[in-house]
């Protein structure tokens, strides 16, 4: 229910800059997500927001106020910014019971015992904790606690709900699910929420915007989540959200050749200039057959992985890896083997200047 | 809206100052003083007169039978200590549940009471079992003399041996049973697995329990005092001990003394020293989390032989002391049989209701223990707050201060005090009850550091900041999520204090004034004064005390944790 | 001829039965993958092929010779099966360098130092290990320690080697390395290799065949392709790969959900049991459903999650919410529209089948 604004933040920690002239707005009742590597900053951006650090330079605002500004000193202490937070640990506190924990908020604001009651139980019952109110965080699975986190950080109706990928730590299933609930009790209360993660998948599922932050706390880029993905403004953001194949792509007298190889490239042509280039592209952008037309390739390794079958495949010289529905795979006589011989071609392709080298092949 | 500027110099910085002053007067300060004094006479270093005190031959011979003592003792406490660890965490041995508890029993009984007890039966022409031996069964000489090197090393093993039990029973118990199990799929036997994998991945548990042993038994005024003086056996602790007390405040004995202290502390330092290196470099991380037990060697034929061992082992060194105490206690005069005729309530009577020399000492014991356990329970769980919790600059020089006298031996602690609050400084409270507080709070400070940061290094950041984030401030903080969390370490600092303190000899033995004694103090002076069954009627009480104070802690204790 | 030979092996805990009459064979260099939730009996099962545990009855084989027997109350040690052995925590000894870990099998078997040396440095050398052989393990990441078990392992060339969720306890993305390195060393040397784990996508991805147990009970043995594409019962459909579920009531002509009635879909006729019960449930993997606007499976449009490759939906069908992905280049119906669905290949259980949950 507030914006919030991020001006030229610069954090220095023991001598080395983490944060430097970072820049972002957060629009009221959005739910954005920062995506970016362990240790890259986001953590210290998120506590900054929350008041647990103050920035060596620029400021922040809350819903239009000043929270902290390093020139002039002020700064907001956490306790005031009227925020909701959502640790990675969950830091729900084990010797007070899923209703003390959730109403905690509550009775410091002084609210009236029968109306912290009512308020308490209405989100414990909103997270799906109903009849657990009286039991300590101990008799929880990591889930509920999670929830017990959540409701806690929503019961005093805060204007902005700050998350510190809060869903490591539970199991596939589960994290989809608190996932979806997360956002949906964003949509019914309509609280901003500034999401902090490393993990893409759960970014782009969340999000209604999201930016991508490199290893020297730059953000990369910013939009919603198709732009960002099909749309990679960079290679760095590329291969964040997603496996990332390259082929080096060469021109030589306006014909194209893949990479040092006399192949002919016969896909689409590079939309960007050059003599170098890469052409980037995901595993599910791999139109793969038996023969006929398209980049030739040999199968190098071959694995089932269920929904998919995943392929690693050399294409004059480079591995790039190819994923395949298995049904359809079984349908139309697909299942190949290692050593066999294909043929490539490629539904969708990005493209990079320059020679762009995959960090690992696997 | 409130915004807050913030300043270089506010409450962290202050509280940091303040627990650094406290650690500085009540700890470092004592202690300088001892160096001081040993090294700086006339007003310049003097390094000849500190060589002229060591070459002695009273002092080389308290170091020298100090060496074997403790050497003795750390050989037979460790290979005791050891197999018994083995033999319960390893083999089918029957009862092992109750074994590894019983165990444990010595740790809480007093030492010096146990040579007290020891003396009682084997003395060499008095103890009742070699008058047994002798009278009833028509030997020429004693079975035993207790007032031996033998006699002494025997029964500090008797109360040591749990350092190691403890710590090598805990390795072997929670080892990563997949240790040994790959070593038998690679094709070993159990003996080999034993040989090459099992004994060096303990090596560190049993090599740290042994430096404990050594250095507790190096710093042990009691059971030498009692059995040592018929043979003239002293220590170093024993002969501070005649020092100060023959002293009076004699310049040369408080010098021969602090030499002495120095000599103790180094000494100390290097066993702790290594003690920190064996754990460092053997610092295995052999735990495991899975549930399947490591294999149990079957002891078949041995079953019962080895239980009945264990059993006797217990029957000596719990039951008989304990026993004789109380019996030897109610007797009417000493040396008479125990027969129903020769046993009387009386003594108990007059130590608990009539005499005052007893009574106040039982008062003194329990007011001291208390009001140490208190002060440094707070002091302690305010300076670990700092240590732990605050960013302030300088907190390792505060961890080290509060460390500092973990290891240093009591008599050591005591003679610093003396020195620093006998009136050289302006406050005088040799004599009073005061002086063994200080002390107490001295010596203690460590424990309840080490007890408190455990606790707080528990409560995590995040917990904190989520109750910041949910609008507490830090005060409310504090008060809503830190105290109640730390509340459990508090009170087993609590505790882990109380309880030494009750029945400490070392410390009060060098302080104590005419109306000032402890329990311990009381036991020892009337047995020196050929009190013996008084003697033995009070540390019967305070055994009582001991086993109820224990009893209530692991009630307290495992209330709290069920909870 | 199978080489690894279980018959009707059993083992009790109490009034537990930890592992319930398995049969199963293990050809020469084949890997079996044992997957099933926690406490379903597979890592029982390889601790009694180790020869760490008992039977309570059946036996064991390895070629001709019986290694477990609980008729004949024989069982040959552990220390004489000569098989390799890699356990979840790695189990590699921190008192000994990385070289010594791995000579350690060879030393005990008495082996003429020449050999010792010569087998280390090879089983050192398979696990890209020769670099850090002098240094102690404590000093090698979680996947490091891994390869040292893996190498000690080896170093006795053993036929058969036995892994006991030997991934589960490294990071996630150095798992899927991890994975083909055990691969490459089981087609470099020719093992059998009995694989445990809860894991299905390492099962699929490892295994020539999968065992799914559950509760101490065989599911289902077969290939990965097999198991995934006919799962024998709700549970193993369940567990392996994604999954969802309709409960429907059944007629011999079709199958009908909240009023509306449906013919068998194509291929996927439920049993004459099943249909005489009346209801059934309608198994269908996520990826294998399609939209189309007019006819199928009428549904509503719940939620639609760009996941980047994947699109995520939600569809109400009846008092159900199916769950339907596809990749992100399918065109797709948007929240609120009322679709079709058809499902490729779907599979019917009976209605009360136990779930894995």
């Amino acid at each position: 229910m507030a914006s919030i604004e991020i001006k030229g933040i610069s954090k220095q920690y023991a001598g080395r800059t983490i944060l430097s002239d970072l820049s972002l707005e957060l629009q009221d009742g959005e739910c954005f997500t920062l995506l970016g590597p362990s240790g890259c900053g986001k953590t210290v951006l998120l506590r900054l927001i929350a008041g647990f650090e103050a920035p060596d330079s620029g400021r922040i605002l809350i819903g239009g106020d000043v929270v902290a500004d390093a020139a002039s000193g002020e700064m907001l202490p956490p306790d005031k910014r009227s925020l909701g937070m959502v640790f990675q640990d969950y830091a729900v506190w084990p010797h007070m019971t899923v209703f003390d924990n959730v109403a905690y908020p509550l009775k410091l604001a002084g609210i009236a015992a029968d109306e912290l009651k009512r308020r308490a139980l209405r989100i414990i019952d909103l997270v799906g904790l109903a009849h657990l109110d009286q039991r300590l965080p101990s008799q929880l699975s990591g889930g509920q606690q999670q929830r017990v986190a959540l409701a806690r950080a929503l019961v005093s109706e805060p204007q902005i709900l700050l998350l510190d990928e809060p869903l490591n730590n539970l199991d596939a299933n589960l994290r989809e699910e608190m996932r979806f609930e997360i956002k949906a009790l964003q949509q019914k209360t309509g609280v901003t929420i500034l999401y902090v993660t490393h993990d893409q998948e759960i970014a782009l599922g969340i999000a209604d915007r999201l930016a991508v932050m490199d290893e020297q706390g730059r953000l990369r880029q910013i939009g919603t989540p198709e732009e960002v993905y099909e749309h990679p403004v960079d290679d760095f953001v590329f291969r964040f959200l997603g496996i990332a194949n390259f082929l080096p792509v060469r021109r030589e007298a306006d014909v194209l050749h893949v990479g040092n190889s006399s192949e002919r490239w016969t896909g689409l042509p590079p939309d960007k200039p050059g003599n170098i280039l890469t052409a980037g592209f995901r595993p599910s952008d791999v139109v793969l057959s038996r023969k006929g037309e398209g980049l030739p390739g040999t199968i190098r390794r071959a694995s089932f992985l269920g929904a998919q079958f995943d392929y690693l495949i050399e294409i004059a010289g480079t591995l790039i890896r190819a994923a395949l529905p298995s049904h359809e795979c079984v349908a139309r006589d697909l299942l190949f083997s290692e050593g066999d011989s294909c043929r490539i071609s490629l539904a969708t392709v990005q493209w990079f200047e320059g020679q762009i080298v995959a960090a690992d092949k696997v | 809206m409130n915004t807050r500027t913030q300043s270089r110099f506010g409450t962290p910085e202050l509280l940091f100052m303040l627990s650094v002053g406290v650690l500085i007067v009540v700890v470092a300060f004592p202690m300088l003083l001892i160096f001081f004094n040993a090294f700086w006479v006339d007003g310049h270093f003097n390094v000849a007169d500190v060589v002229r005190v060591l070459q002695r031959k009273e002092t080389y011979e308290a170091l020298l039978n100090s060496l074997i003592l403790s050497g003795g003792v750390t050989v037979t406490g460790t290979i005791v200590g050891t197999f018994f660890a083995w033999l319960v965490t390893r083999t089918d041995l029957p009862f092992k549940k109750t074994m590894k508890l019983l165990f444990l029993v010595p740790f809480m009984l007093p030492a010096f009471i146990g040579a007290l007890a020891w003396k009682m039966l084997l003395s060499p022409r008095a103890g009742y079992i070699n008058r047994l031996f002798m009278d009833v069964l028509g030997f020429d000489g004693p079975l035993f003399d207790i007032y031996s090197y033998a006699g002494i090393i025997l029964v500090e093993t008797m109360y040591l041996f749990p350092f190691v039990f403890i710590q090598v029973s805990g390795a072997l118990e929670r080892m990563d049973p997949t240790l040994e199990e790959s070593a038998r799929i690679s094709g070993a036997d159990l003996f080999t697995i034993t040989r090459k994998i099992t004994i060096p991945l303990v090596l560190p548990s049993i090599l740290s329990g042994a430096l404990l042993i050594m250095l507790y038994s190096m710093a042990h005024f009691g059971t030498v005092a009692v059995l040592g003086v018929e043979t003239g056996i002293y220590n170093i602790p024993v002969l501070i001990y005649e020092k100060i007390h023959q002293s009076a405040g004699s310049f040369d004995s408080i010098r021969t003394a602090t030499v002495l202290a120095t000599v103790l502390v180094l000494t100390a330092a290097l066993i702790m020293w290594m003690q920190n290196r064996v754990l460092a470099k053997g610092k295995y991380q052999i735990i495991a989390g899975k549930s399947f037990r490591p294999t149990e060697l079957k002891l078949r034929g041995l079953r019962v032989p080895m239980l009945i061992l264990c059993v006797v082992y217990i029957g000596l060194t719990i039951v008989l002391p304990t026993v004789t105490i109380f019996l030897v206690g109610g007797l009417k005069t000493y040396g008479l049989s125990f027969t129903p005729e020769n046993l009387t309530w009386a003594n108990y009577n007059h130590i608990l209701f009539e005499w005052d020399l007893t009574r106040d000492s039982i008062w003194n014991s329990i007011s001291l223990g208390l009001a140490s356990a208190l002060i440094t329970m707070f002091a302690g769980v305010i300076i670990s707050y700092v240590i732990v919790k605050m960013k302030v600059r300088g907190k390792g020089f505060l961890e080290f201060l509060g460390m500092l006298p973990f290891s240093v031996p009591g008599s050591v602690i005591a003679l610093g005090v003396i020195l620093a609050w006998s009136g050289k400084f302006g406050i005088n409270i040799y004599n009073t009850v005061w002086i063994i507080l200080v002390a107490y709070i001295a010596r203690y400070m460590a424990f309840s550091l080490k007890a408190n940061s455990a606790a707080l290094e528990q409560v995590h950041d995040s917990l904190v900041e989520a109750a910041r984030a949910s609008g507490a401030s830090m005060a409310q903080a504090l008060r809503d999520v830190v105290v109640p969390l730390v509340r459990p370490g508090m009170v087993a600092a609590f505790f882990l204090i109380f309880l030494p303190a009750l029945r400490e000899l070392t410390v009060s033995v060098l302080l104590y004034g005419p109306t000032t004694r402890t329990i311990g103090v009381a036991i020892y002076t009337l047995n020196e004064d050929g009190e013996t069954v008084y003697s033995a009627a009070l540390a019967g009480i305070a055994l009582i005390i001991i086993v109820l104070g224990e009893v209530l802690i692991k009630r307290l204790v495992t209330q709290k944790n069920g909870a | 001829m199978a080489y690894i030979q279980l018959n009707q092996v059993t083992k009790r805990f109490g009034s537990v039965t930890a592992v319930d009459r398995m049969d199963l064979e293990i050809a020469h260099g084949e890997c079996l993958a044992m997957l099933g939730p926690s406490g379903c009996g597979k890592t029982t099962t390889l601790r009694m092929v180790a020869g760490f545990e008992d039977l309570d009855d059946g036996e064991i084989r390895v070629g001709e010779r019986i290694i477990s027997s609980k008729a004949k109350r024989y069982y040959l040690p552990p220390e004489q099966r000569n098989f390799g052995m890699v356990f979840q925590a790695f189990a590699v000894w921190p008192h000994l360098t990385v070289y010594e870990n791995v000579a350690f099998p060879l030393r005990i078997r008495n082996l003429p130092k020449a050999e010792i040396h010569a087998r280390t440095e090879e089983a050192l050398k398979h696990t890209n290990l020769l670099s850090v052989a002098q240094g102690s393990p404590d000093d090698l990441s979680g996947g490091g320690k891994q390869r040292v078990a893996l190498a000690r392992a080896l170093a006795i060339r053993p036929d058969v080697m036995l892994l006991d969720e030997p991934l589960s306890s490294l990071d996630p993305h150095f798992r899927e390395e991890m994975r083909f390195e055990i691969k490459d060393l089981q087609r470099r040397f020719g093992f059998s290799i009995l694989y445990v784990t809860h894991d299905q996508s390492e099962a699929m991805a490892l295994s020539d065949r999968i065992l799914v147990m559950r509760s101490g009970v065989v599911q289902q043995i077969g290939t990965p392709l097999e198991v995934y594409s006919n799962p024998a019962n709700r549970f193993v459909f369940e567990f392996i790969g994604l999954s969802c579920f309709i409960e429907a009531g059944l007629s011999p002509e079709g199958f009908h959900l909240g009023g509306t009635r449906y013919p068998w879909p194509e291929g996927a006729t439920p049993s004459g049991e099943i249909i005489a019960a009346g209801k059934g449930l309608l198994a269908a993997r996520p990826t294998e459903i399609d939209f189309q606007a007019e006819g199928g499976i009428r549904g509503e449009v719940l939620r639609k999650v760009y996941l980047g490759e994947t699109i995520d939906y939600r569809v109400r069908v009846a008092d159900t919410e199916v769950r339907i992905q596809k990749t992100r280049r399918t065109p797709g119906p948007s929240v609120g529209d009322h679709c079709g669905l058809r499902l490729t290949r779907p599979h019917w259980y009976p209605a009360n089948q136990a779930s894995s949950a």
